[in-house]
């Protein structure tokens, strides 16, 4: 019974699973399965039945999204799988494990998706810094090809697809689907008007799939397996594993495939091995840079979508960035409002201006020259900012994720830098 | 880096030619071919983005509305090792200031400049996706995790004798 599918060919030094050793260990026999024995609409239910949910960070049911693809012959022409690599979420590491490590699995992934929705052709958008990742992707393609994964006539059948890697030029917001796509398709990457959604018109004004990394890893073992295989991995609700991970100051920061529904508390204790001497915990942000921040009060809920929803923030990339007692939790939130005003796209007021806004009085409060306005002024930002539909995309309102739970949980550092207090540890220019 | 030499070589065009042959129009590979001529000339200049828009016929205000776009293009010349330093949440908490100020210290630049030799560029970058060893930084193509003052004094001396990487 194999408990972790994602990780479980990974070498503990992080060299790269060769191909001999991918096959020899079950490898690509979830495409062939698939490919071969099943038609594209039993392909599709069982990922349904898996209760597969994206693992990019939106939660959202893999097979309700593969099931928009139009299936029919009416309008001619290609369709498209696209596997978003382009992981720059702050504090999220764990698309680069996958990728560096075991390449073969996120191919295998994106055969069987490509043949589920019957794409004829596959790319992977890569961050252009990934330089290892593109190195062991590229060869991993290669071989693919050399053995008829890839290519005309797959494994003897009729189904034809070509995969290409696309490396990127940088930007946050390429992470954003429809920028993305526009990114692919050579332009600026600001994310587009929807409707129309990826799914009946993307790339080229065809119908689209994109996925994140370890949701695409994730599907040629629920297809070689099966959904109540899957579905047995969680915890709880949700069904599978989880790629978590934590960084800050805390003993041993890390990555590790758990069962999806883990505590935090397991994650952040027995894991990373909690808080390192010298370091109490403050809070954490449960998925990656625009998620709310929990707290102590938070730390024996299941890390799933359902239960960190319910506490007020989302589990997103599922990666958690801790805040310690000698981190100022100002300063942390200037550094993440810096971040996301740097990488607005500019394409609508709110994000573009806004967030600079919210930057400039971050700025004054943590460098000791806070005005008693400013809190006022921070909450009347969040409101315009952070409603969904006062902004062209989601980049503004996740960022103000972070700034409002701050606001809420640890309104006495707000309040201090606010009288213009200089702070222990916050950087003074 | 002669950036007098306009017109695009055989390498450069047969490596856009590569591109083109699975895109659907000649603007779809834009980003591939400013990417192509940067990494045979260090940067793309006014004159390559001229050679470039004329060669997938688009117009150069265009490819250079796209050019700016994108911060891993550089349309400024920029020294043999660019530094894409990490100063994103995870490696804040870990102290990446403190370190940045190190760099403008010991090279003398401060973010966007280039040392006076030619041998580092130093922009910031967001997350490098290596939180678990924060503070990181990129030299080059070379990711540097688990940075400290000495870390970084011994890494910037071994990238000024090797020179450009790859």
């Amino acid at each position: 019974m194999i408990t972790t599918p994602l990780t479980k060919n990974v070498h503990e030094d992080r060299r790269v699973v060769l191909v001999e050793d991918y096959e020899a260990n079950g490898g690509y026999q979830g495409a062939r399965k698939s490919i071969t024995q099943m038609t594209p609409s039993e392909c599709l239910q069982v990922i349904k039945d898996s209760n597969l949910r994206g693992r990019g960070g939106a939660g959202f049911p893999t097979g309700m999204k593969w099931s928009f693809v139009p299936m029919d012959n009416v309008s001619p022409g290609h369709k498209y799988l696209v596997c978003n690599a382009d992981e720059m979420e702050p504090g999220t590491f764990k698309d680069r494990l996958l990728m560096e490590c075991d390449p073969h699995q996120l191919i295998e992934g994106m055969i069987c998706g490509s043949y589920t929705i019957q794409a004829d052709i596959a790319y992977i958008f890569l961050r252009g810094e990934y330089v290892k990742a593109a190195e062991t992707l590229s060869q991993a393609i290669k071989e693919c090809y050399a053995k008829g994964y890839l290519g005309r006539s797959i494994m003897g059948t009729n189904y034809s697809l070509d995969l290409y890697l696309h490396t990127s030029a940088g930007r946050y917001i390429c992470g954003e689907e429809t920028a993305l796509i526009n990114s692919l398709e050579g332009k600026r990457a600001n994310p587009r008007a929807k409707p129309p959604f990826p799914q009946v018109s993307g790339l080229w004004g065809r119908p689209t799939i994109v996925n994140n990394v370890e949701t695409l890893c994730n599907i040629s073992h629920i297809l070689d397996h099966g959904p109540e295989w899957f579905q047995e991995l969680g915890i709880g609700e949700d069904a599978g594993t989880k790629m978590y991970g934590v960084s800050g100051n805390v003993q041993n920061p890390g990555c590790w495939e758990l069962p999806i529904g883990t505590t935090i508390r397991e994650i952040l204790e027995v894991h990373a091995g909690g808080m390192l001497p010298g370091y109490s915990f403050r809070g954490l942000l449960p998925g990656g840079g625009s998620t709310d921040f929990l707290v102590e009060e938070h730390l024996d809920l299941a890390m799933d979508y359902g239960t960190i929803g319910k506490a007020g923030s989302r589990m997103g990339t599922g990666t958690m960035i801790i805040l310690d007692d000698k981190t100022c939790p100002v300063g942390m939130v200037k550094n993440l409002i810096d971040f996301f005003a740097h990488e607005s796209c500019g394409f609508c007021t709110p994000c573009r201006d806004g967030l600079p806004q919210t930057a400039h009085i971050l700025q004054d409060m943590s460098s000791g020259k806070g005005e008693s306005r400013d809190i006022e002024n921070l909450e009347r930002l969040v409101k315009f900012i952070g409603s969904i539909g006062n902004t062209h995309c989601a980049l503004a309102p996740g960022a103000m994720e972070p700034l409002q739970s701050a606001m809420k949980y640890f309104p006495e550092d707000f309040e201090r830098h606010a009288k213009g207090k200089k702070c222990n540890y916050c950087e003074t220019d | 880096m002669n950036n007098s030499v306009n017109s695009l070589s055989t390498e450069e065009l047969s490596a856009i030619d590569e591109e083109l042959e699975h895109a659907p129009y000649r603007s779809a590979v834009a980003i591939d071919a400013l990417k192509i001529v940067q990494s045979h000339r260090g940067w793309v200049s006014d004159s390559s983005i001229k050679e470039i828009a004329n060669y997938l016929e688009m117009s150069s205000e265009e490819l250079d509305s796209i050019a700016t776009f994108y911060n891993l293009i550089f349309r400024r010349p920029v020294g043999e090792n660019v530094i894409l330093f990490c100063d994103s949440v995870s490696c804040w908490i870990r102290g990446c200031a403190k370190l940045e100020k190190h760099i403008n210290k010991t090279l003398g630049i401060t973010r966007g400049q280039t040392t006076e030799d030619d041998k580092f560029t130093l922009v910031p970058v967001p997350c490098l996706g290596a939180c678990d060893k924060a503070p990181v930084m990129m030299v080059g193509d070379s990711l540097h995790e688990n940075l400290t003052e000495e870390s970084i004094n011994r890494i910037l001396e071994d990238a000024a004798v090797k020179g450009k990487e790859r």
